[in-house]
């Protein structure tokens, strides 16, 4: 059995800023993550991050996650485990996780879950053909696998994934047939559905798809325009002919091990599922367990990284390591001020509910 | 219209656009970013403080146009790949426009290229007078392209000719 302060699930931004904020009050840090690297989300980002540039912005996201990957590294205080997968934290207080066929076990004085989001699906007929992915899927084919998913795809969804993956598509040369989207405006940021277009890619508001064809894979796609309740509108269907149809249609918090934890739990839609209840130092209803980045809410890397240094700090702080109380307040206020804006008046709404 | 289909209107637009006068001074920034997103590089990044400062970072960017002198070192910093410079009286027929390029390969100088606008369409040629891509553009190139002076304000891309059949 492993003893630690701090125990920490996922290493994706929010995961590395907690170690290291941990780790800078004088916390023993423990670091589980599922994959064989560092950075979660941010190591298929090639492209330029959004955000204050306090936080990294302007920077890719393949180079924040070795930004962070360094310092963990050099760092004394902290305890990296690759390819580790977190399975279960039990009543007495113990962490299990699956790490090189051997189970380890860690009893840590707090925890702080950080294991980010996992994709949704949407049903249509043969969705289970080859040739369908998730965008989180195609983006780690070609961005860290250096795999073309196909030669033409069909992006469902023009929220932020959509966009940016759709534009890293084109550029590994992949053609990108026509980005659709159920509702009536685009969701992701404008200046990057813009760039779509003027590289000559449609998008398609209120469309959505019926079908995908192909008998052994993707061989084309039945898409519709739809009205405001999601009927399909008689007359405008459509084939496009395509071998790969992406979906990027949002991500739902990957939050097990909050549940199983016994954390208390509440579903919200503008934080894309069920997420934990929390306070404004992001612990959750069970005393010692924290949580922070998309678990917490799908959000930004920006956001990821301020909520993984204030978890990491409060984590300190409650083992009665010194902090400066003046970092708390800065990291909430930088919180609130990048969530003052007309796109993050989703997330205000989502926390006012979830936030004790 | 931009929340429809990622093309701005000409009323979106007028929102952004440097005046004419200005224009015809010389290289100027246009800066097309024209929601409230949580965002600033752009303001750290011109050294001349063109930008207004951000009151707050989900401000849209506000350009103090007499302080730009069309440096074009902004170009690259902005994730939105939105901010573009302009100089309109670059010679007697043609405006010179400055665009930043992610794709591969690269355009050559004296190159020419097909030329698109905001909605991807083709409305002309162009030729590439210069392709700027230092480490500290991290990235991302910055194209300058001669374009005839009436499409000036409408192109905002360009795609290669070599391998098609125009060559
Ligand atoms: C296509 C795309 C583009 C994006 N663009 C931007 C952008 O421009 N700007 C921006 O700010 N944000 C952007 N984001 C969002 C950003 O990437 C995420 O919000 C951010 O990565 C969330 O950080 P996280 O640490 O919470 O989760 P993640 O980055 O998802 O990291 C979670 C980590 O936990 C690990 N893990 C999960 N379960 C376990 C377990 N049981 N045991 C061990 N490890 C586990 C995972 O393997 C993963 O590495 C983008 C996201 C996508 C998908
Ligand atoms: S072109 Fe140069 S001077 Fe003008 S806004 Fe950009 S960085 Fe500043
Ligand atoms: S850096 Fe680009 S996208 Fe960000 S605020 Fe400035 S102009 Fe807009």
């Amino acid at each position: 059995m492993r003893q630690t302060d701090l125990a920490i699930i996922g290493a994706g931004p929010a995961g590395l800023a907690a170690a290291l904020e941990a780790s800078r009050a004088g916390a023993r840090v423990i670091l589980l993550e599922r994959d064989d690297w560092l950075g979660g989300q941010l190591v298929k980002q090639t492209h330029q991050f959004f955000g204050s540039k306090n936080e990294f912005a302007g920077m890719r996201g393949v180079d924040i996650a070795t930004h962070f990957s360094e310092q963990i590294e050099k760092d004394e205080n902290i305890q990296v485990f690759t390819g580790a997968t977190a399975l279960g934290f039990y009543e007495d207080g113990v962490l299990t996780a699956a790490c090189a066929g051997r189970m380890i076990k860690i009893k840590p004085r707090t925890l702080l879950v950080a294991s980010g989001a996992m994709e949704k699906m949407i049903p249509f007929e043969n969705n289970d053909l080859p040739g369908v992915y998730g965008a989180g899927a195609v983006q780690t084919l070609m961005n860290v696998y250096g795999v073309a998913p196909g030669k033409k795809v069909l992006m469902v969804g023009a929220g932020n994934i959509g966009l940016i993956v759709s534009y890293q598509l084109i550029q590994a040369g992949i053609e990108v047939e026509a980005i659709i989207e159920g509702a009536s405006h685009v969701g992701g940021y404008w200046v990057h559905a813009s760039k779509i277009r003027r590289m000559g890619v449609p998008i398609l508001t209120n469309h959505t798809i019926l079908k995908a064809r192909g008998q052994e894979k993707v061989e084309g796609a039945l898409i519709t325009r739809i009205d405001e309740n999601w009927q399909p509108v008689p007359g405008e269907e459509r084939e496009v002919s395509v071998d790969t149809v992406c979906l990027a249609v949002g991500l739902s918090p990957l939050a097990e091990l909050l549940w199983q934890a016994g954390c208390e739990m509440e579903f919200s839609p503008q934080l894309g599922g069920y997420v934990p209840i929390r306070d404004s130092n992001l612990e959750t209803t069970e005393e010692g367990i924290y949580i922070a980045g998309d678990v917490a809410g799908i959000e930004e890397a920006t956001s990821a990284i301020l909520e993984g240094q204030l978890a990491g700090i409060s984590a300190a702080r409650k083992m009665d390591y010194r902090i400066e109380e003046e970092k708390v307040e800065e990291i909430k206020a930088n919180l609130e001020t990048l969530r003052a804006g007309p796109v993050g008046e989703h997330i205000r709404q989502g926390l006012a509910n979830v936030e004790r | 219209m931009l929340k429809k289909d990622g093309v701005p209107s000409p009323e979106e637009l007028q929102e952004v656009k440097p005046s004419f006068e200005r224009l015809q001074e010389g290289p100027v920034v246009i800066v097309e970013c024209m929601q409230e997103i949580p965002c600033d590089p752009c303001y750290y990044a011109c050294p001349r403080e063109a930008f207004r400062p951000f009151d707050d970072i989900n401000q849209k960017p506000e350009i103090d146009y007499k302080k730009c002198n069309g440096c074009s070192i902004c170009i690259a910093h902005c994730p939105g790949l939105a901010i573009f410079v302009l100089d309109y009286p670059y010679s007697e027929n043609e405006g010179l426009l400055k665009i930043p390029y992610e794709l591969k390969p690269l355009p050559e100088k004296e190159e020419e290229v097909t030329v698109l606008n905001r909605a991807g369409e083709e409305i002309g040629r162009g030729r590439v007078v210069h392709v700027l891509n230092t480490k500290k553009q991290d990235r991302t190139a910055i194209v300058s392209v001669a374009v005839p002076k009436d499409i000036l304000m409408d192109a905002r891309h360009i795609r290669l000719r070599r391998g098609t059949d125009e060559g």
